[in-house]
């Protein structure tokens, strides 16, 4: 690469000045056993333009949900960003600061991180929340390693309507932790509050998806107050942007709240970067995972932003730390913040009630079976297609329309099943085109 | 300033959103939203100013120097932004089917191969989502190793000068931590080590160049005793921007190794993330490696899931794709001549440490790879000018500071990493306010006990934000800080009346 | 208002920092004036329980600092019969009086006998200047 910063010149006036005589010699703590003599075996390297030609070419391969009529969701939505969200996310200042270590230096990027903590506890109705974790699923993982300490129990109860990815991640983090993973099977559609109470005998926490994954809204009250009985924590893994028509978790007893952030501010980028969202009670802020910011004062009494409870982390209590979390999904956060802020609690409420608008329209339109025709649902709801799932999703596709999900991917006995999503960037015209294209 | 919260005022608002004729349908009376969340509410052009006042209280690599010790704080390419938001990139849903996703699986393909040819190693998966995953992860893998060949092995072996996600991860992982102490020359005291590694060993877990920003001379001896005891060697790449090209960590001996893709290879790292943890692994570690792989076939690429022996998922789909095209993007640009970008940032720390190196003291006395670390001990016996005390004053010159008080071993600690990035101006620039520091800690030590002078905020109360955590906006509640402090001990958090 | 640097004679203590005060079969417990300046103003103490049992030379529970966490190792054994709430309401108040008002925790003695095994004022004085 040409554009190095240093020239010949410089590099010979710094060489004197080391008192070496070539950049080679710098390395000589290098053993010779394990010097690397060769070159690279990498592709040439490509200037500006021929960079961004090769990225266009990549990228043209792929099919995206503005050449695809898309409904597809099944944990990652095709939601609005606004425009408002890509400025905050190209501010230099913002992208390229790294973790606030010194406030003095940070400030802005510490109160936006206080804000975005604000608006997550006023979607959950919690108190605390962090900085964020990685994604939906790691949360989950985190949630359970909260409630192994907080509990001091060995095993975790996962409802089987909660994001197989997110079940995946918390079974890889399990044995680890110490913990066993127990899975309560749904019934038509939603999780039985007595199932899920008699699978949380001993368990240190219950979690829930509210949607679920088909899209139903779960008993979650009942869920929660069937774990909270037999003192297991109830934790609610929430779609911020169900959160302006559905009740906070807070208010119906959950512990935590998790959930993934991308629905609300953040592009599909093919499954990340992303944030994911942790929030708690008061009474367990202390084992929490990860950054989290506090409010304060300088030496003038004037208010100021600082990491702060920074004992629980990782680079002051070592093997005892709440987490090994260190680089998190701030600026993505910041992106949630920055979208939340647009919307406002009004436009929060009409986003949701778009979305159950226009799904409720794709119900009717559709008039295909319903999966689990007893339950009410939110943005998305599994159709019985009367085919194999996949052979409905590659005809579709010929007509440029991606109708879905395939639930047989993790799930059994539902060959012909089809998870359709629809947010408010689709109108009734796409849904009637999909009807369209599903009955042909 | 004021909170967005702060900003509001009912009925106003920033979006406008769709809102088709149809009816909306009631959600059961005991699921629907009781109280609205306090968003806030806001016109867009307040809305603007306010991030853009955030933006300009906020010191970022784009803003100036930025020598943060062991966060590799380098330019972030600008074509690397306009290629990840080609809506190709953007906009692709990561359920998309395999044959609509060709681009984006050749790109991780690629990124793997690349990964694989720098680390030394064949096989790599993409999907952790930063280093201290990418650690959690390799210790799974080696824990799976085990349990594949029958063996229960207990211990893991950090070195005292590790980064906290080190022991942190360890004790996520499952394992039991022993600590391995330095030599005098900042090497692994191999003494020390040869008593702790037995058959209970499952691995270490080591940075090199480590913290010290000193290459280890005995490696090899260090992995001989490992693999002599059938164990592991984990090589976290916090400090892979020492040596791309020059010694790669599977020839040094590593089995398991993550990338830090928001450190080496460049991705903004945003005030916080997101960042990017791959790891890359030798033959017998690959079965276990996380799902899905991202493998070629033929002329296509595609996604496989089939792996028996696998550890899980550590994270959603397939990583951190948007991080991917950066660093893909940033490889690119130096192609076989990644070593460069190696050299120039070694060349930059062992300048800054001639320069520096008589008016700090310098615990050891060798030559550095890509950082070093000072101590300000003499200042502090002498002045009672601390470490702090420096990095407070060196943002009144308009610089970031290093990284304070780490590692651990180095009292007063200043650990000072320029990167390749710099000109050799802004590095005589920060030398001579380095210099001028130490004079002053003589000479006028209050302005230094006083910095920063010209920040938005002087010295924050740490003490305060911890005895009363404040950690989110109470609305009406939102205690007066400037208060004295009350002596319930308490979270004030206002939880939503 | 930071207290200034004793070791009272009355008190015993052990190399982690931690001082015990005998009275008949029970004991008061804290830490040293080194240990609240090595960890600088306190923010946080997490307690034992009253009625968990304390063993020596294991820890009993936490203090905390901004930057820093120690873990507080029980000179004696015995049975927690009281944790000084004061302290979990105003933890500085162990650095401006470490011996007094900063006490931790009162626990009945289990074994009378260890007290034998922990240094006296002069003792301890001489194993901090060798810090």
């Amino acid at each position: 690469m040409s554009q190095l910063s240093l020239t010949d010149r410089d590099r010979e006036e710094m060489l004197a000045a080391i008192g070496v005589g070539s950049v080679d010699e710098l390395f000589r703590d290098v053993p010779e056993g394990v010097r690397f003599h060769g070159r690279l075996d990498l592709e040439p390297a490509l200037s500006e333009p021929e960079l961004v030609a090769h990225l266009e070419e990549l990228a043209a391969r792929n099919v995206h949900t503005g050449d695809e009529l898309s409904f597809l969701g099944a944990g990652v939505y095709d939601h609005y960003v606004p425009a408002v969200v890509d400025y905050v996310l190209s501010r230099g200042e913002l992208l390229t600061a790294y973790t606030p270590y010194q406030p003095e230096m940070s400030q802005g990027v510490l109160q936006a991180i206080f804000e975005y903590q604000t608006a997550i506890c006023e979607l959950t109705g919690m108190d605390v929340s962090n900085a964020s974790g990685y994604d939906g699923t790691t949360v989950a993982a985190d949630a359970c390693y909260m409630a192994k300490h907080i509990t001091g129990r060995g095993k975790v109860v996962l409802a089987e309507s909660v994001n197989p990815q997110v079940r995946q991640v918390v079974k890889t983090y399990a044995p680890g932790f110490g913990l066993d993973v127990v899975e309560v099977p749904h019934r038509g559609g939603v999780t039985d509050p007595n199932a899920l109470a008699d699978a949380a005998r001993e368990a240190a926490c219950v979690i829930f998806q509210q949607p679920n994954f088909f899209g139903c809204l779960e008993p979650a009250p009942d869920l929660a107050a069937a774990a909270n009985d037999i003192g297991a924590l109830a934790v609610a893994h929430v779609d911020p942007l169900s959160l302006g028509v559905l009740e906070a978790p807070g208010e119906y007893g959950c512990a935590l709240a998790i959930g993934e952030g991308q629905p609300a501010g953040n592009y599909q980028s093919y499954g990340g970067p992303h944030y994911g969202f942790i929030a708690s009670r008061a009474e367990h802020v202390r084992r929490m995972p990860g950054r989290i910011v506090g409010e304060t004062t300088d030496e003038d009494g004037e208010r100021a932003y600082v990491l702060t409870l920074q004992t629980r982390e990782q680079h002051i209590r070592r093997e005892k730390a709440t987490s090994n979390i260190t680089t998190n999904q701030t600026l993505l956060a910041l992106g949630g913040l920055a979208y939340l802020s647009w919307l406002g609690p009004q436009g929060l409420r009409e986003v949701g009630e778009t979305c159950m608008a226009l799904a409720a329209y794709a119900k009717e339109r559709l008039g295909l079976p319903l999966l689990f025709p007893e339950q009410a649902t939110f943005k998305e709801f599994a159709v019985r297609v009367g085919r194999p799932a996949e052979d409905v999703i590659a005809t579709a596709r010929e007509h440029g329309v991606h109708p879905g999900y395939a639930l047989k991917r993790d799930y059994s006995g539902v060959e012909d099943a089809l998870l359709v999503c629809v947010t408010e960037k689709r109108s009734t015209a796409d849904i009637d085109r999909l009807a369209e294209v599903l009955s042909a | 300033m004021k909170l967005v919260y702060e900003r509001s005022k009912a009925g106003r608002r920033a979006a406008t959103l769709p809102r088709p004729d149809l009816p909306v349908p009631d959600v059961p009376t005991d699921l629907a939203r009781g109280r609205a969340a306090r968003l806030p509410e806001i016109s867009e052009p307040e809305l603007v100013r306010h991030f853009s006042a955030l933006a300009s209280r906020t010191f970022g690599i784009d803003t100036g120097f930025y020598p943060l010790g062991s966060c590799t704080m380098k330019h972030n390419p600008r074509v690397n932004e306009r290629v990840v938001n080609l809506p190709g990139f953007r906009d692709l849903h990561p359920l998309q089917e395999e044959d609509g996703a060709q681009g984006a699986l050749e790109l991780m393909w690629r990124l793997q191969e690349i990964l694989a040819e720098v680390a030394g190693l064949p096989a790599v998966s993409l999907q952790p989502a930063a280093g201290s995953q990418g650690e959690v992860t390799g210790l799974m893998l080696m824990r799976a190793y085990f349990a594949d060949r029958g063996e229960e092995r207990r211990k893991v072996i950090v070195a005292d000068t590790a980064h906290g996600t080190n022991p942190a991860s360890v004790t996520m992982a499952g394992y039991e931590l022993q600590k391995v102490a330095t030599d005098a020359r900042g090497n692994i005291d191999v003494a020390n080590l040869r008593d702790l590694v037995d058959g209970e060993t499952a691995g270490l877990m080591l940075t090199n160049p480590s913290t010290l920003g000193l290459f280890d001379e005995n490696i090899q001896e260090v992995a001989k005793i490992f693999h002599d005891a059938g164990a592991l060697l984990y090589y976290d790449g916090a400090n892979l921007n020492a040596v791309c090209g020059v010694s790669r960590p599977g020839d040094m001996g590593f089995d398991i190794v993550h990338f830090n893709l928001h450190k080496t290879f460049s991705q903004p790292h945003g005030g916080g993330g997101p960042g990017g943890g791959p790891i890359a692994v030798r033959e017998r570690l690959e079965p276990f490696l996380p799902v899905p792989a991202v493998v070629q076939d033929g002329d296509r690429y595609r996604l496989d899931y089939d792996r028996p022996k696998t550890i899980g998922k550590v994270r959603g789909f397939c990583g951190p794709f948007g991080v991917f095209v950066r660093s893909y993007a940033y490889i690119r640009a130096y192609g076989p001549e990644l070593r460069e970008m190696s050299e120039a940032a070694v060349l930059n720390a062992n300048y800054l440490l001639a320069r520096l190196r008589d008016a700090y003291d310098l615990p050891f006395d060798r030559l550095c790879m890509h950082e070093f670390v000072l101590s300000a001990r003499r200042l502090k016996r002498e002045h009672g000018i601390t470490a702090l005390d420096v990095a407070k004053r060196l943002m009144d010159y308009g610089f970031h500071p290093p990284t304070i008080y780490f590692p651990l071993i180095v009292a007063e600690a200043l650990m000072i990493e320029p990167t390749e990035t710099e000109t050799k101006e802004t590095l005589d620039a920060f030398a001579d306010a380095m210099l001028e520091i130490a004079r002053d800690a003589a000479d006028r030590p209050d302005v230094l006990r006083e910095a920063p002078h010209q920040r938005p905020v002087r010295r924050v109360d740490e003490v305060k934000a911890a005895k009363r955590a404040v950690v989110r906006y109470g609305f009406e509640d939102h205690p007066d800080l400037s208060a004295e402090p009350s002596s319930a001990r308490q979270l004030e958090a206002q939880k939503g009346a | 208002m930071a207290a200034t640097e004793t070791y009272p004679d009355d008190l015993l203590y052990n190399e982690e920092h931690d001082w015990a005060r005998v009275e008949g079969d029970e004991a008061v417990l804290g830490i040293t004036w080194f240990a609240q300046d090595a960890l600088g103003e306190l923010v946080h103490f997490e307690p034992p329980q009253e009625g968990a049992d304390v063993q020596k030379g294991s820890s009993y529970g936490e203090v905390e600092s901004v930057k820093a966490v120690s873990e507080l190792i029980a000179p004696l054994s015995g049975t927690v019969v009281a944790v000084n709430q004061r302290i979990v309401d105003e933890p500085e108040t162990v650095n401006s009086d470490p011996y007094g008002d900063g006490w931790l925790i009162r626990i009945r003695l289990s074994d009378a006998g260890e007290a034998e095994q922990l240094l006296d004022g002069e003792a301890y004085k001489r194993f901090v200047a060798e810090q």
